[in-house]
């Protein structure tokens, strides 16, 4: 048998990030990729580094939040300085817009709430009026009455992150293993093993990452992961030259001038086709915020489904039953990129997870009954 | 380093391509009148500024983008040629004017 000293499985953004970190750490890894059959909600992302509106009445979910942005900017230097690839980070802050004015009350006070719940650690934000907002966008839409400013937001190119990711891994001399379905594993405390197609492999711990996947195979490592799809629509126009200065949660010019509109949210079970009727309604809402959009050629499109846990917050556990598994579920692997890599996967190579994670547990869900 | 089929149409339409007249059948696309015209590039990519050329000829690798009659990004290949139709290379990304809003 194969011996490593962490087996991740999972090769998206969640798996690739923590193995990444791992491998980084001088630990053996191996990642094991499902293939073209998974679901990739890393392929499908929309690329935001986002922290406003993320932890409203969960100040665990907004500090943990915060921290990944903060690990960032060293992330991407590093990848880029082992790697030679940029992953297109840029952390201009962001807005998030307006359009009526229950939307504008509504996010007044939730932002006021985020500022109360964050206590000491704080939380700097403004609402911009319309002629703020004007004077920081250019041809901003006269729909647009109001808006949420932080400094923590920003954005990236998920595609070069993956990409960085599974290179800076091999870097790191980790063992990549793509095109693998784990259905089952043999499991016992500090003893995982798992069959390839080239006999089994075996370490004292391993991480679930397989996204919607997650579900299936956590219970054979007595964890749970009740995470579901939540289909996701995005719009790319043509390139153009930069005229967008920072991220807008539902519009983004990447580095390379494409424009791209979001973002949709459809309970539509495992259905990744696309809906005119939601593509519609992006395009619309993009073009009351700059009508200028209105030119633009829209040259892709997809659908995509997110992992989302039952609460919408992250899923961070190690099993009680088989100590060395740990399982991490989330629907933000771009933002929370810079946290998997550089804070959760120290804390799987030291054997426990952070207390700052106890919050996380699907122990959350199992709220008995009332008699 | 095209030329015509001698057994197909003869030339009946006239475009201008980068301002050079050139004549070409009825029914051909701009990404054909670009290369009949002499052209191996008719755009600069956005972002490393490379030169590109018609290639795929089918709507699929867009390297053939070029301004059309004063529109930025054309598909070149998906595109009929029209009587004086202006053909000009599109340099990097296209511009937008956001305007007053």
């Amino acid at each position: 048998m194969q011996r490593c000293d962490a087996i991740v499985i999972g090769g998206g953004l969640v798996g690739s990030a923590i193995a990444y970190g791992l491998a980084r750490g001088g630990l053996k890894v191996a990642l094991l990729d499902e293939g073209d059959v998974a679901f990739r909600a890393s392929r499908g992302n929309f690329g935001l580094v986002w922290v406003q509106s993320k932890g409203d009445g969960a100040p665990h979910y907004h500090r943990w939040t915060r921290r990944s942005a903060d690990e960032w900017p060293a992330l991407a230097a590093e990848l880029e300085a082992k790697t030679g690839i940029a992953a297109g980070h840029q952390r201009p802050g962001g807005v998030h817009l307006c359009l009526s004015e229950d939307e504008l009350a509504a996010r007044r006070a939730m932002m006021e709430r985020l500022r109360g719940q964050a206590g000491n650690f704080g939380f700097d934000y403004r609402m911009l009026d319309r002629n703020e907002l004007a004077d920081l966008l250019p041809g901003l839409g006269p729909a647009v009455i109001g808006g949420s400013w932080t400094p923590y937001d920003g954005h990236a190119n998920p595609l070069a992150l993956l990409h960085a990711l599974h290179k800076g891994f091999a870097a790191n001399r980790g063992r990549y293993v793509p095109n693998i379905t784990v259905k089952e594993a043999g499991v016992a405390p500090g003893d995982f093993r798992i069959r390839l197609s080239d006999g089994e492999i075996g370490a004292p711990k391993v991480v679930l990452a397989a996204g919607l996947g997650n579900a299936e195979l956590a219970p054979h490592f007595g964890l749970s992961a009740p995470v579901k799809p939540l289909k996701g629509q995005i719009l790319v126009t043509e390139r153009a030259r930069q005229v967008l200065p920072l991220p807008i949660a539902t519009i983004r010019q990447t580095v390379e001038g494409s424009i791209m509109l979001g973002d949709s949210q459809e309970d539509a079970g495992f259905d990744t086709s696309q809906k005119p009727a939601v593509m519609q309604t992006i395009a619309r809402r993009a073009v009351l915020s700059f009508p200028w959009l209105r030119d633009l050629q829209i040259v892709r499109a997809w659908a995509a489904l997110r992992v989302m846990p039952p609460d919408g917050l992250p899923i961070y556990d190690q099993s009680e039953q088989y100590p060395g598994a740990f399982t991490a579920n989330c629907h933000s692997g771009v933002t929370l990129a810079g946290a998997h890599a550089n804070l959760f996967a120290p804390m799987v190579a030291a054997g426990a997870l952070d207390s700052a994670l106890d919050r996380f547990s699907a122990r959350r869900f199992d709220v008995p009954a009332a008699t | 380093m095209f030329r015509p089929r001698p057994e197909g149409p003869g030339p009946a339409v006239a475009v201008l391509v980068e301002g050079r007249t050139v004549m070409v059948p009825a029914g051909t696309s701009a990404a054909a009148a670009v290369l009949a015209a002499g052209f191996d590039s008719i755009r600069e990519t956005p972002v490393g500024e490379r030169e590109r050329g018609p290639y795929c000829m089918m709507g699929v690798c867009f390297d053939c983008l070029a301004e059309i009659d004063g529109a930025a990004n054309r598909q070149s290949c998906m595109i009929e040629v029209r009587p004086g139709m202006r053909i000009n290379r599109q340099q990097r990304a296209r511009t937008i004017n956001p305007g007053a809003g």
